[in-house]
């Protein structure tokens, strides 16, 4: 069954979907949806240290995504610039080294656009096996984090007086980010990771009773934006991981119609 | 330091001339405070003057830049923030945000519900409540933990009047009926002067301490609230003295209705041992 290329892509890509729809929920209940882009930038960065010092290309990107994040908490701590001026320049100067790297080693030849944009259609095997077991790796820690990090999400001083160590949540949380920017490179790219994170998180939100319901939601609606842009990727010949972020942009819109926009409360304090 | 001896009743949380330092100043400064079971003790003071400070030092989410902590091991703590936003993209309803850091039995859950007035409201989403009705869901989820220490940033904001005084009373039945001991800050030393046993003044530092009585008369307290504030008291003890009457306590007076809130020295033993030192600090 798997022989086939597009059996291949679906199976990886509904795979991927499941595993980063609860993570995706955690990205967009804790506005995160650009942290989580620059550390998608740094995997750029990631892939040409791999490449230099001719290291797992999986790992290369997770050590680098999650030096990125640690950086970013470490430069907040200083508190001179605003997280969100932080962001810009971790984000985009991660992605320029790692362009400017690439375009030195000439020695190498680098589908650049392939990590850009992925390249969903040539997963092996191999790479399925990771997707799945590394998946389930992160979807295991998440199930233990579970507690601690919504805890946190809702009130950090609740969680860390009553004794769930936000802290330590937070930073597993950002090293499980890491590890999903790594299995996805390959299958939508850095430029479209966060996308699938947070499109699917953001369509389940009106199906959902619970934190957990929208989870799973969220799982389902990314399989679904999987299926849908692969098959309509394979149909119109368009490149397939935009292909997949087009039909969660789909999906995301439909669920907007389930009621007005207007109608939704924003967030409330006391 | 409080002079009460503490060897006794189990000191739940101990704070020794404490200070919290940020950009090179110090919002507060030698902070004593002790909180054993069975005690409630209020923070007051006017904004600014660092009582949250004090309190997130008292439970670690703050570590203090000089001075010592010490919490009791294993210590269970029920907290309700002065302020908590939850994002709209977060579903979460008032069962689920019981359940937050701890499991609960649902005979738990609907006991502290019941207890907070807001039963009817278990299902709703909490952005979808009101600032008063968040408020009751939030000291409900602390109450369900049967903790050994509460600790309430404002607990009652939002709330209406009559609510905020049949709050308090469960606030004290809490501590009458599990024992524990209760941290709170509070704006309006009137409504809960009743049933505290140790007030502490801050701003900045320990501007005096000792019962409500005490602390009211104080000249610290009279400078720092004005006069008026005084005053108010004795407007507000007549009408407490008739919310009083449903409570247990006073109720063996068979309703009669006394003068003051002198009744009070027969029964709980704890306000005598509560500090008596004023103007300590």
């Amino acid at each position: 069954m798997l022989d086939d290329f597009f059996t291949r892509a679906l199976v990886a890509g509904v795979g991927l979907a499941l595993t980063v729809g609860p993570l995706g929920c955690f990205v967009v209940w804790r506005r995160m949806a650009y942290f989580g882009d620059t550390m998608a930038h740094s995997a750029l960065l990631g892939v040409a240290l791999a490449f230099l010092f001719e290291i797992n290309l999986m790992a290369g990107v997770f050590i680098v995504a999650a030096l990125a994040s640690i950086a970013l908490l470490f430069l907040q701590r200083q508190g001179t610039l605003s997280t969100d001026a932080l962001l810009g320049i971790l984000s985009h100067s991660t992605l320029a080294l790692g362009l400017v790297m690439v375009a030195f080693m000439s020695w190498i030849r680098i589908d650049l656009m392939g990590f850009l944009f992925g390249d969903i259609l040539a997963v092996s095997r191999a790479d399925i096996a990771v997707i799945y077991g590394g998946g389930a790796l992160v979807l295991v820690v998440l199930a233990w984090l579970w507690r601690p990090l919504l805890a946190a999400t809702v009130n950090t001083e609740i969680a860390e007086a009553e004794g769930l160590r936000p802290e330590r949540a937070r930073f597993i949380f950002m090293l499980l980010m890491a590890a999903v920017i790594a299995i996805a490179m390959k299958i939508v790219g850095i430029l479209l990771i966060t996308s699938l994170l947070i499109i699917p998180a953001a369509a389940a939100r009106r199906f959902a009773g619970t934190p957990e319901t929208m989870a799973v939601a969220a799982s389902f609606a990314g399989a679904l934006a999987v299926v849908g842009g692969l098959s309509a990727s394979l149909r119109f010949d368009t490149p397939s991981g935009p292909s997949i972020v087009v039909a969660a942009l789909v999906l995301f819109l439909f669920s907007l119609a389930k009621l007005p926009y207007g109608a939704r409360e924003t967030g409330q304090s006391s | 330091m409080l002079q009460a001896p503490a060897q006794d009743t189990a000191t739940l949380v101990e704070m020794h001339n404490v200070g919290i330092r940020r950009d090179g100043r110090w919002l507060v400064r030698g902070v004593d405070l002790s909180v054993r079971r069975g005690e409630i003790v209020t923070l007051i003071g006017p904004n600014g003057s660092g009582k949250s400070t004090t309190v997130k030092t008292a439970l670690g989410v703050l570590k203090p830049d000089e001075g010592e902590v010490r919490r009791t091991p294993g210590l269970k703590v029920g907290y309700v923030p002065q302020k908590v936003t939850v994002d709209w993209t977060l579903p979460l309803s008032v069962e689920r945000l019981m359940r937050l850091t701890g499991h609960l039995g649902r005979a738990d859950v609907d006991t502290a519900l019941e207890a907070a007035g807001i039963a009817h409201l278990a299902g709703a989403e909490v952005q979808k409540l009101s600032g008063g009705e968040f408020q009751r869901a939030l000291l409900a989820r602390a109450l369900a933990r049967k903790p050994d220490l509460l600790v309430l940033d404002e607990p009652v904001q939002g709330v209406d009047f009559s609510g905020e005084i049949a709050l308090y009373q469960l606030i004290s039945d809490i501590r009458d009926r599990t024992g524990c001991g209760i941290l709170l800050i509070s704006h309006d030393l009137h409504v809960v002067m009743a049933e505290t046993d140790t007030v502490i003044c801050l701003n900045g530092h320990v501007c005096c301490r000792g019962t409500p009585e005490n602390v009211l008369r104080s000249p610290e307290y009279v400078r720092l609230f004005g006069a008026r504030a005084g005053e108010t008291l004795a407007i507000y003890r007549h009408h407490h003295d008739h919310t009083h009457l449903a409570d247990g306590r006073v109720r063996r007076a068979d309703g009669t209705i006394t003068d003051g809130c002198d009744g009070h020295g027969d029964t709980p033993a704890h306000e005598k041992a509560a500090g008596e030192k004023h103007g300590a600090g």
